[in-house]
């Protein structure tokens, strides 16, 4: 079985984004960029399954600009075997995406692909769904746990009320969360292997897809920010305040 | 401008995320029917008939639409869509498993957890952990969106809408529901609570957490959430993880003991109406959204505030 594993190139989750001044989006120059955090989870769970013999091959595919290369370089060396830069320098929407991997999944018929479940950007949590649906497929969504037994997977997933195990007909789709795994860095070796990967490079357009926007961003803004608060003393200070200046006991 | 909204209902409390994600649709535009789907639901239908504002419940009930799976759920949907300019979820785990599965289907975007109506087509979201808000312009003619419940107060009572069967759209096949295991709780629904109490990772044990965190949740009635790091580490059950990647609350008082503040927890709790942070490092990151912070051993003050509250009642 070959396991495709889309990844994004978005900024460092430690880093406070800030609003430009004029409202038209957020300042992302020179801020430090990394692979979301939810695809390093789904690449090793991609690893896991071929360390145990459930799968032979891991394509990680990335749609973006060139500099989308470094995220498929980390994902190389943590041990996938190809890449392939699905190039644009366009903002794509979560429909897009997907209908570009809908093309990539075409033609490269994995058994499983393994998405995040959102990306830390956009914060959409959309990407899987779709893809899911535009191929007919099965879906497991917020997995933290993953089993594959002949033509099926078993996914637990996290849900609001608990876990929920459901078990997906082969070819299917899973998106990955917090508690799949723990990735793994890649080694110095593992590096330099990597660099000797092949990385094939495409365009939306060759795989036929119109990735015209269907939203339209008319503004970014700052959030509402809180009113600065004070530092109690005591307990007894805490409860009077709750109590006679906030009102909420 | 008719509205479909997907009810959630696995249990009695949760229906209040539907009566907020009602209040979202009322200011979208008034012809809504909600969708109750699943086995047995026919009590759910009839309570959601009872919101004001609900023009009918359609009910569909079959085995397999029970564990609300999101193939035949979405399935159930699209063949729904034909009389419907916006269909409506709450942003709970069912509904970002089910919604966007429904818009590719119908091939339009979706609008992700939005937080504000500013016109039938345009939309508040939260971006990047909620360090910036987005307003958001729904271009294809028919708008597929979910809700944040705790960005809207609850619709009130008072409707009598006519429930309404319609078929299921059949089983694809493609999955099945193997098990659950649903923490149980006797405690408020989380992102419903009008108190939550909330534990990181200081508090170093499942036991300690239970311990120490427990009895002040129930001093106050309060819903219990955590960090990701005292659910990563096991002390909390997944579900009760507040934050970017987990639940979104907004309750009238967020109590967080022994939680650093990263912005991926401020993203699921820094709209609550008062925040109280106790934490020992005076320069921790939640004192900069909290109103009422106090520097020290949680281990001693939590319970100190517990027994301060007993003794006060
Ligand atoms: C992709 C991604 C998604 C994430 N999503 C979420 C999310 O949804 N929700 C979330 O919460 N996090 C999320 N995180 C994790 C987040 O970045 C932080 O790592 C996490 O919130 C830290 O949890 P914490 O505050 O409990 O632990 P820590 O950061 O370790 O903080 C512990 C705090 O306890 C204090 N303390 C220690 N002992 C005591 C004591 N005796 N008394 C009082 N105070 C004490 C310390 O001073 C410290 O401030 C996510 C991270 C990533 C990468
Ligand atoms: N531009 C992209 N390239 C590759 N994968 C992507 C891209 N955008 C989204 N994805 C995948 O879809 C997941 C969910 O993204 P989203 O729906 O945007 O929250 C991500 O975790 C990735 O696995």
């Amino acid at each position: 079985m070959k396991i495709l594993v889309p990844v994004k190139r978005v900024v460092d989750g430690n880093v406070k984004v800030r609003v430009k001044a004029d409202g038209s989006g957020v300042d992302l120059a020179n801020l430090k960029m990394a692979m979301n955090p939810f695809d390093e989870i789904a690449v090793e769970e991609a690893l896991r399954l071929k360390e145990a013999g459930k799968a032979q091959e891991i394509v990680v595919v990335s749609i973006g600009p060139a500099q989308a290369l470094e995220t498929l370089h980390t994902a190389l060396a943590m041990g996938a075997d190809r890449a392939i830069l699905v190039r644009t320098d366009e903002a794509v929407e979560p429909l897009g995406v997907a209908k570009v991997l809908r093309g990539v999944a075409l033609t490269e018929q994995p058994g499983l692909v393994i998405l995040g479940k959102q990306a830390i950007d956009d914060d959409c949590n959309q990407t899987g769904q779709m893809l899911a649906a535009l191929l007919g497929w099965a879906q497991g969504t917020f997995a933290s746990e993953l089993a594959v037994e002949g033509d099926k997977a078993r996914v637990t997933r996290e849900v609001d009320g608990g876990l929920q195990t459901v078990e997906l007909k082969l070819p299917a789709i899973v998106t990955t969360d917090l508690r799949l795994n723990e990735p793994r860095y890649a080694s110095l070796p593992n590096i330099m292997k990597a660099k000797k990967k092949p990385i094939d490079e495409k365009s939306p357009a060759s795989y036929g897809v119109d990735l015209a926007p269907r939203l339209k961003i008319l503004r970014t803004e700052e959030p509402h920010a809180r009113k600065p608060g004070v530092k109690v003393a005591s307990v007894a200070e805490l409860i009077d305040k709750l109590s006679n200046e906030a009102c909420v006991l | 401008m008719a509205i479909l909204l997907i009810a959630e209902h696995d249990n009695a409390t949760v229906m209040e995320l539907t009566a907020r994600a009602l209040s979202a649709a009322l200011l979208i535009g008034t012809d809504i029917d909600v969708l109750v789907a699943g086995s047995h639901a026919r009590p759910t239908a009839e309570a959601v008939a009872g919101l004001k504002g609900v023009r009918k419940v359609l009910l569909a009930e079959a085995d397999e639409l029970a564990e609300r799976l999101a193939e035949p759920l979405a399935a159930l949907i699209v063949s729904l869509a034909d009389g419907y300019d916006t269909i409506l979820a709450p942003a709970t785990s069912s509904g970002k498993n089910v919604a966007p599965r429904v818009a590719a289907l119908l091939d339009v975007a979706q609008v992700s957890e939005i937080i504000e109506v500013v016109a039938p087509d345009t939309f508040k979201r939260p971006i990047y952990a909620g360090n910036a808000v987005q307003t958001v312009q729904a271009l294809d003619s028919r708008k597929i969106v979910t809700v944040r419940p705790a960005s809207f107060a609850p619709a009130s009572q008072g409707g009598a809408a006519p429930v309404l069967t319609v078929p299921s759209a059949g089983d694809p096949g493609l999955s099945s529901c193997v098990g659950n295991r649903l923490s149980e709780t006797v405690r408020p629904e989380l992102t419903s609570a009008r108190i939550v109490i909330s534990g990181g990772r200081a508090l170093g044990s499942t036991e300690k957490f239970e311990e120490v965190l427990l009895p002040l949740a129930d001093t106050l009635g309060a819903a219990v959430g955590a960090s990701r790091a005292a659910v990563d580490e096991g002390y909390a059950p997944n579900d009760w993880q507040v934050g970017q990647t987990g639940k979104v609350v907004a309750p009238d008082l967020y109590i967080a003991c022994g939680i650093s503040g990263a912005i991926q927890h401020l993203a699921g709790m820094k709209d609550s109406k008062v925040i109280v942070a106790v934490n020992k490092d005076e320069e921790a990151p939640i004192f900069q959204v909290a109103d009422y912070g106090l520097v020290g051993d949680l281990f001693e003050i939590v319970p100190a505030f517990e027994k301060a509250l007993r003794d006060r009642a």
